[in-house]
């Protein structure tokens, strides 16, 4: 079945007012010898109740989140989503809605994003945020494009190895033809060790790229460095964790001068890793390198205060293969998500989300500890801590049976740490929760 | 009733202590938080955002979702972008537990029913495109263009040859000559003929040894389908390039043509689009790209392959050109799209491409009277008329008639797109669309031509605002509110 309303009778109607006998003749442009002659090979239609149920068994045939406990992390939370954002978002005046280039009939959606641009600048205490990447790891990557647009002479780019893996991984496709050096410094400690980067900092270095709290986990020495590229002349950036900055120091009262992040925390679902949302914020003086969308508030021709997208020339649209990034589509339906989620929460419930992380993340360490499985680093950390295990996958199977997702193990990214994996512990998991987990854990282990 | 109600920001409505979200207490013991954390990494206080009580957030938030015109409010016939209906069974089934509440690094185990159908779209995306192998990572057409075009320069290294250009018509979107850019080419330029098509002695006069790429966009931002393709892919082809198809126009040949079949060898579809995922005010988009088999080692990471009734997913691909994003792609569009494809089975599918072309070209012969569409009386899923007669004789201008369309309910079509034609109004009404919708839309295109000039100069009239001061907006950027 299609969604198409055309009757035979309204058909014939069209063609005779084409002036053409048939719709196969409106198709004369494509040469018959490059038609295709058969029924596309795509499985059969299904009606609603069909695909009801349809997609009913493939999901059943998943274990969700809502199925086992989830304790995975990784740039990916099992964070509660409050039903206003839910309410908000299902608006379909704004899930239907196109791209606001069409600023009169788009006022909504611009107001919105020119909402969520100040928050992210009052979560991230910089002065400037675009309405939206795609998500963290391209974030990354677009950040280190941005960066050599303002610094042209400079190629090399310092990364810890404590950045998401697949951030990383997605620095290195992007930037694999253009003028760059990526050097990774490795994080044996759990963390990038200042005097690493004071080594490996130069008057070439574009950019430090770290991420705090760390893929592992944990805090990095963000203050001394910020320090340390700054001496070098070189940008820092930073990833961070969106709901991490309800208690910890923001980018810009540590020196970051581009701050890139996963918001899938504000208010998305897990979804199997998409469709989220890249985050990035930068200094004021930046501003005309930025990559994708912005909103800016501007007057009518009554004088009226409204919004449009603006300083659209950095965009393909205008300079084509000078823009500052390739990007068209964002994710403002993500966006607006955040927006209500953050403003659902205010500090306060930010404040207290990130302290449920911390406690709870700590009161599970221990368990765990006491359970047999120690913590990998001796660091600082907030919502996720890496432990160490004989044969984590035989053991992470095994929780599975017992109804946990309990972990990350780190060996596909980490070839030294393939006896770890990593913990991930949000505002939703209680005692409970957590003290089964720390139980089945224990008792699969003595079962050794 | 008049919808100017809750103008304020967000901020405006801000007062100290009140809160809308609340969290349970703790249920583990109380540690001080320096015994957590160390001093020098927690801030002073949390960041200073607005504090909102529900229903002045919801009011907020629904009062101003009707200051927006969206699908499902109003007809939108924006050439280039393809607005088509979104269908609600989409939002429901994207959204169950099963689908939605699932973490990206979960073990394959524990998500055979998500690698099922992922597998499932990947396959049926390769046969509608006539390619052999599907990633469907890219999260928008634009990062699909620039994963195909890293494919592509893998593909040529791996050859040991190395080339350097990549050539774009100058009709062709601007994410192109971006993409082509990061992906380390020298973006050339190719021209149109005045019917909108390739120039052929234009392409032929830049095609040589350094060409690894050429960007085709077919049927084309003019709306026509360049019937000199498989001459153009064959010349491509000949000197060893690769052929590259810029999808946001499938909507038009749906089951009719296959890319694969005419000569192209890699292309990206913008699910958002062609498949309706919903467009959310400019995203999130989906955009899969489909590659030939020479070109498959190649292809981002990971795969979902199936091994006998189990389904996993493929990371050891040496040869790949790694990830351009975190996790697997845009999966919640991913999973509207396959619902929308299993809803239309091939002869649906076929059905879409008949419709949306016989809607505008019916379109086209209500109005080309008087807007002139210079490429000619046929067209395939749009077409782009012209308004230099109404511009010379009356000084209306296509942006006049875009601003005016606004105060009759129409979303504005694409002005000033694609450049080659003078005034170009682009329209593109897509299949979902009645007769009845495309006659008042007409019947009000052609009213328009003889209003007053001066009034359309200041259109739209019943809108929220009026027309916004751009220039003003870029010159001295406000883009946040400040206390």
């Amino acid at each position: 079945m299609s969604y198409v309303l055309n009757t035979p009778a309204d058909q014939q109607a069209m063609l005779k007012q084409i002036g053409v006998a048939s719709v196969d003749e409106l198709f004369r442009s494509i040469p018959d010898a490059l038609r295709l002659k058969r029924p596309l090979a795509v499985p059969p239609a299904l009606g609603e109740i069909e695909l009801t149920q349809h997609l009913g068994d493939l999901s059943g045939r998943n274990q969700s989140a809502a199925d086992a406990v989830c304790f995975l992390g990784g740039g990916s939370y099992d964070h509660f989503i409050p039903a206003v954002v839910d309410a908000v978002a299902g608006r379909s005046e704004y899930y239907t809605a196109y791209t606001p280039y069409q600023a009169e009939a788009s006022q909504g959606s611009l107001q919105a994003f020119f909402e969520y641009q100040t928050l992210i600048c009052q979560l991230t205490g910089l002065d400037v945020a675009n309405a939206s990447l795609y998500d963290g790891g391209s974030a990354v990557a677009e950040s280190i494009l941005m960066a050599l647009s303002v610094s042209p002479k400079r190629h090399k780019v310092v990364v810890a190895g404590s950045v998401h893996p697949e951030y990383r991984h997605s620095l290195t496709t992007y930037a694999a033809n253009l003028e760059v050096q990526i050097a990774t410094l490795p994080t044996p400690q759990g963390f990038l060790d200042p005097d690493d980067l004071k080594a490996a900092v130069d008057d070439q270095t574009l950019a430090v790229v770290v991420q705090h709290p760390n893929f592992f986990g944990g805090l990095e020495e963000v203050e001394a460095l910020g320090a340390l590229a700054k001496a070098k002349g070189a940008l820092f950036i930073v990833s961070f964790d969106p709901i991490s900055l309800g208690l910890l120091k923001r980018p810009g009262q540590y020196g970051a001068d581009i701050a890139v992040a996963e918001g899938q925390c504000l208010g998305n679902p897990m979804s199997y890793g998409g469709p989220y949302l890249g985050i990035l914020a930068c200094k004021e003086e930046f501003v005309r390198k930025m990559p994708g969308r912005l909103v800016g508030q501007t007057t009518d021709r009554n004088g009226k205060r409204c919004w449009v997208l603006t300083l659209q020339t950095r965009e393909q649209h205008i300079r084509r293969e000078k823009a500052t990034s390739n990007i068209c589509t964002n994710q403002g339906l993500m966006a607006l998500k955040a927006t209500v989620y953050l403003a659902a929460l205010g500090p306060q419930g930010l404040k207290e989300t990130a302290e449920l992380c911390l406690r709870k993340a700590h009161y599970l360490a221990d368990k765990l500890q006491a359970a047999g499985l120690p913590l990998r680093f001796q660091r600082p950390f907030f919502k996720e801590f890496a432990v160490k295990a004989a044969q984590p996958l035989h053991l992470l199977s095994q929780l599975l049976g017992k109804g946990y997702h309990a972990g990350l193990p780190l060996g596909r990214w980490y070839p030294e740490l393939a006896d770890c994996f990593t913990v991930a512990v949000t505002e939703k998991r209680t005692r409970a929760e957590m003290d089964g987990l720390a139980t089945a854990a224990a008792a699969a282990l003595r079962e050794r | 009733m008049h919808k100017n109600q809750s103008t304020e920001l967000l901020f405006d409505l801000s007062r100290a202590g009140r809160r809308c979200h609340r969290l349970p207490a703790s249920d583990v013991p109380a540690a001080p938080l320096k015994d957590l954390l160390p001093a020098s990494a927690l801030a002073d206080a949390p960041p200073p955002l607005p504090e909102v009580g529900e229903i002045d957030l919801i009011r907020h938030y629904v009062n101003l979702s009707t200051r927006n015109m969206s699908i499902d409010t109003n007809f939108y016939p924006l050439g280039s972008c393809t607005m088509k209906y979104n269908p609600k069974r989409h939002e429901r089934l994207s959204s169950l537990p099963g689908m939605a509440d699932m973490h990206p690094l979960q073990s394959d185990e524990s998500c055979q029913g998500m690698l099922a159908l992922l597998f499932e779209m990947q396959n049926i995306l390769g046969e509608i495109a006539g390619l052999d192998a599907v990633s469907l990572q890219p999260a928008a057409g634009a990062q699909g263009e620039l994963t195909a075009l890293l494919v592509a320069a893998a593909y040529f290294r791996d050859r040991g040859e190395k080339r350097t250009r990549v050539l774009i018509p100058d009709s062709a979107h601007g994410t192109n000559p971006a993409s082509a850019a990061i992906a380390g080419f020298d973006a050339v330029s190719i021209k149109s003929t005045a019917k909108g098509l390739v120039d052929l002695e234009d392409l032929k006069s830049r095609l040589d040894a350094r060409t690894a790429v050429f960007m085709i966009t077919n049927p084309n931002t003019l709306g026509l389908f360049d019937d000199q393709i498989a001459t153009i892919t064959e010349l491509i082809h000949q000197h060893g390039a690769l052929v590259y198809l810029d999808g946001a126009n499938m909507n038009a040949i749906l089951g009719i043509t296959r890319p694969g079949d005419f000569g192209v060898d890699m292309m990206h579809y913008n699910v958002h689009k062609t498949f309706t995922g919903p467009h959310g005010a400019g995203g999130p988009g989906s955009g899969p790209i489909a590659v030939r088999k020479q070109l498959a080692p190649f292809l981002p990471a990971p795969l979902v392959t199936r091994q006998g009734e189990r389904y996993e997913l493929d990371y050891d691909r040496p040869q790949s050109i790694g990830r351009v994003r975190s996790f697997f792609g845009n999966v919640g569009i991913l999973v509207r799209g396959y619902c929308y494809i299993r809803t239309l089975g091939a002869a649906g599918l076929r059905e879409v491409s008949e419709n949306a072309v016989l809607n505008a070209n019916y379109l086209l012969s209500r109005v080309k009277h008087v807007y002139e569409v210079p490429q000619g009386d046929r067209c395939m899923h749009e077409f782009v008329a012209s308004a230099r007669t109404l511009r010379r004789e009356r000084k209306i201008s296509a942006m006049d008639v875009a601003k005016r369309l606004l105060d009759y309910g129409y979303h504005a079509p694409t002005v000033y797109f694609p450049l080659v034609v003078p005034e170009a109004i682009m329209i593109e009404p897509t299949e979902t669309e009645s007769k009845e919708t495309l006659d008042a839309f007409a019947d009000t295109l052609l009213r328009i031509r003889d209003e007053d000039a001066g009034y359309l100069h200041d259109a739209p009239h019943t809108l929220t605002i009026s027309r916004p001061d751009e220039v003003k907006a870029a010159k001295e950027p406000i883009l946040r509110w400040k206390p």
